[in-house]
């Protein structure tokens, strides 16, 4: 077998998460980092608004505060240990990044600026706190870069646009992966002790989503293919403000800076469904606000989308309403240049895609797909638990959005997922060396690639009946329609048959490109099959999940369910059959009760 | 509106040179170029590559040469340059097959402006972050914004010219640590940059300014990195 490699820890992906498992287990453990991108080019780095951590800069704040925001944000699914954890380390985990030389923006003082999020509040007042810490509107970016930077300056191995297809199991231990080299097409096996997924999410399920093209659930397809199960996958966020259309983010900091949701009469209308906090409640509330408004015809012209809309003389006389202070005591108030200040990239996207400038005119909105809270089972060491009972396989790791901890339960705070990867990327990355210190290597078996290689093949030698393209967008087009903000059993069961039946038709895909150098076309087809997997599981989760929770919300069952749906959902694939397990939700602080903003 | 694209295109396994292909296709005014490109690959021709990720100017990946000028795909709508559109592989760097090049040159020269934050000094005594005022911050504010697409580098003349000057995104980068208040590295970059294949093959020619989609004033920060090397100051 040719292209064999071996490293003691593997990480494949090099988003946040991934970059910071390969930061910290190469300091102590030979460490390759495996990525279909070039680095810099991970989605971490379209994260805009901010990255929380309970610094305190402006105000008081507290991780308790924060812990509890992200409980309440959750709708109690979250696990209350691993929230906690993540809160906890999260100061520190902020003050690192600064300290590695990331450019976070300043208050008067110099230290870090905060700016007020979705759900951030202070638990004793309820008024909004400031603690997503910041760098503009690009603050993932800045992770990014910085992280990158951090691995050059430690010589941290990259296989850059190398793209994983396989995991290798030997005696239920991880024991590496298989991949392909994009630029040959070559195969390659990686052998490692340690395996650390950072895969990221797959958004691009769905029709409109703000995720990127590389968003199409490799990692968590790949294990689930291989037994590991996926947790919590019927929870998707759904995030409030996407460019009408084309669903590209924009930033929750834009309602943190004092911007407004206004419908097609004009009204501003977060006040009805969230009095105390209004435009910054969380971001299921938010979106399933504007859904309500758009069908019940107040959307703007009758079309599905509302206004976001910063004008400063709009934020103005909002913030003098609700009283809005800045931290010394005067009335909060912006100008057009704050506006230019905060949210530059959100002023150029306007400009270059609608020809709308947000400083004069307002922003055409509608919910997009964002962030996947379910993935692949761990703890918070970033170890992969296989079920209810917390059992491991040995050597395997995933962090990042790939993961569900579960710190997110059903539905994501804003920042939450920066601080998620950075915190737990980390730990993953030092559990990963400690353990690959630790273990004997496995024997690699001869044939390793041989199943990838199948694949790939019979990609290359369909029936041809079927085009990839065609397919692709009839999923995206069920699954955001059937299977998206709101829910009910009849769509969801159809969604469910059609997308069995079109993996059925996915066998029927033939790749034109014969060639094997970027054979982009190969692995797009390949990825849509990752996309028919995850879709496939996403659905039933849904479909079984009979009550209404966070961001999964049904229209047949609209109340929350305690008593029988306190639980996390497991989906295992079982000789070919997916079946559905659950196990309990960690609560120790706060015990679940009704959730208002 | 029907638009004509022709791509260049080459497939190292079949063709001994570059030609182009025209493809006509069904388009909106606001369609992305990338959209024109996914559709084609999609519906018509699934072998033509290019790279792209993010789809809306953050990632960096797809800048390519669109009717003569560099641009991101993603960030280039139909409405912009009409309906006879011309897209090539980026200039100056080897190409692998059709729009996608060799990028490991370009990442080298990155790497070679010791792209981190460099500081040996001890942290706060009370761990939390190290000072930094709102206007010490704004000074490099411009050259954080780079995303590495090579926009720049892949317009510039002297680029062209000799494939070992480093070129404008090296120097957008070692301008965003040089002047980065809590930098202590900044007399090792200049160093470097003094050398025969740095800064002193900018002949301020501006295309590098005019290519960035992230509209950084990349002429102006070498200018300001030039005159760091000359008075030995940094302000």
């Amino acid at each position: 077998m040719p292209n064999v490699h071996q490293f003691e820890v593997i990480v494949v992906g090099a988003g946040g998460a991934g970059l910071m498992a390969g930061l910290y287990a190469s300091k102590s453990a030979k460490t390759a980092v495996i990525s279909k991108l070039y680095p810099t080019r991970s989605h971490t780095g379209a994260a805009q608004g901010g990255i929380s951590a309970a610094l305190g800069n402006y105000e008081e704040d507290k991780p308790e505060w924060h812990m509890y925001d992200t409980v309440k944000g959750s709708d109690y699914l979250g696990d209350q240990d691993a929230i906690e954890f993540m809160c906890n380390e999260a100061i520190d985990a902020v003050l690192e990044l600064e300290h590695m030389g990331l450019p976070f923006d300043r208050t008067p003082e110099g230290k870090i600026s905060q700016r007020p999020f979705g759900g951030h509040t202070n638990n004793e007042t309820g008024k909004p706190v400031r603690r997503a810490a910041h760098a503009a509107d690009r603050t993932g970016h800045m992770i990014l870069q910085t992280l990158y930077q951090q691995c050059i300056k430690n010589d941290v191995t990259f296989f850059d646009e190398y793209q994983v297809v396989d995991f290798i199991m030997v005696d239920g231990k991880a024991s590496g992966i298989v991949a392909i080299e994009l630029a040959t097409g070559e195969f390659h096996t990686f052998h490692g002790k340690s395996i650390v997924f950072a895969t990221g999410g797959h958004g691009r399920i769905f029709e409109v989503t703000s995720n990127a093209y590389a968003y199409t659930g490799d990692g968590a397809a790949i294990l689930y293919r291989r037994g590991i199960p996926l947790e919590d996958m019927e929870f998707f966020q759904f995030h409030p403000t996407g460019i009408y259309k084309l669903g590209i983010l924009i930033t929750e900091g834009v309602r943190g800076e004092g911007g407004v949701l206004i419908n097609g009469r004009g009204e501003r209308f977060m006040p009805k469904y969230a009095p105390s906090v209004k435009d910054l409640a969380s971001r299921d509330v938010v979106s399933r606000a504007i859904l309500t408004e758009i069908k019940e015809g107040r959307g703007v012209d009758g079309k599905n989308y509302v206004w976001l809309d910063i004008r400063p003389e709009t934020v103005n006389k909002f913030a003098a309403e609700d009283g809005r202070k800045n931290p010394d005591g005067s009335p909060y108030t912006i100008t057009g240049d704050t506006v230019l200040k905060k949210i530059p990239d959100i002023i150029d996207f306007c400009r270059v895609y609608l020809g709308v400038d947000p400083i004069t005119q307002m922003m055409p909105i509608q919910p997009t797909a964002h962030y996947t809270m379910g993935g692949i089972p761990t703890n918070k060491f970033g170890e992969v638990v296989v079920e209810d009972k917390g059992s491991k396989v040995p050597g395997l790791y995933a962090a990042g959005e790939c993961a569900c901890v579960s710190v997110h339960g059903a539905n994501r705070l804003g920042t939450n997922s920066l601080l998620d990867l950075v915190v737990f990327g980390k730990h993953a990355g030092l559990k990963a060396a400690e353990y690959a210190k630790s273990a004997e290597w496995t024997r690699l078996p001869g044939n390793a690639d041989s199943a990838a290689r199948s694949e790939f093949e019979a990609l290359r030698n369909g029936s041809g009946k079927e085009n990839a393209f065609d397919l692709s967008n009839e999923m995206k087009s069920v699954m955001f329609r059937d299977v998206g903000i709101y829910r009910r059993e009849n769509e969801m069961q159809s969604a469910l048959e059609k997308v069995r039946e079109m993996q059925a038709r996915y066998k029927d895909v033939r790749v034109s490109d014969t060639g094997t150098i970027f054979n982009t076309e190969l692995l797009n087809a390949w990825e849509l099959g990752n996309m028919l997997e995850v879709a496939e599981v996403i659905a039933m989760s849904a479909l079984n999940r009979r009550e209404s929770r966070g961001g999964h919300s049904r229209e047949d069952y609209p109340e929350r369910d305690d008593e029988n749906w306190l639980k996390h959902t497991l989906v295992t694939k079982k000789n070919g059959k997916a079946e559905i397990s659950y196990k309990p939700v960690v609560i120790t602080k706060h015990r679940p009760k009704a959730r208002v903003y | 509106m029907e638009v004509t694209v022709k791509i260049f295109r080459y497939n190292p396994e079949k063709d001994t040179r570059g030609n182009y292909v025209t493809y006509k296709v069904e388009a909106d005014p606001n369609d992305r170029i990338l959209d024109l490109l996914e559709y084609i690959k999609g519906k018509t021709d699934g072998a033509l590559s290019f790279r792209r990720s993010c789809a809306h100017g953050v990632c960096g990946s797809d800048a390519m040469r669109i009717n003569g000028r560099n641009r991101l795909a993603c960030k280039v709508l139909v409405r912009d340059v009409g309906e006879n559109i011309t897209i090539e592989p980026v200039l100056g760097m080897k190409v692998k097959k059709d729009l996608i090049v060799d990028m490991e040159p370009f990442f080298d020269n990155y790497r070679k402006m010791l792209p981190y934050l460099i500081n040996d000094s001890p942290l706060p005594e009370n761990g939390r972050e190290r000072l930094q005022s709102p206007e010490q911050r704004a000074r490099f504010d411009e050259t954080t914004k780079c995303i590495l697409c090579a926009a720049c580098t892949t317009s510039c003349p002297s680029f062209w010219a000799s494939d070992q000057y480093y070129g404008p995104a090296a120097m957008v980068t070692a301008h965003r640590f040089i002047f980065d208040s809590r930098d202590e590295g900044a007399s090792q970059r200049l160093r470097i940059l003094a050398e025969t294949d740095g800064i002193a093959r900018c002949h301020t020619a501006y295309s590098c300014t005019e290519a960035c989609p992230r509209e950084i004033q990349v002429t102006k920060a070498i200018g300001e990195v030039k005159m760091a090397i000359m008075t030995g100051k940094i302000d």
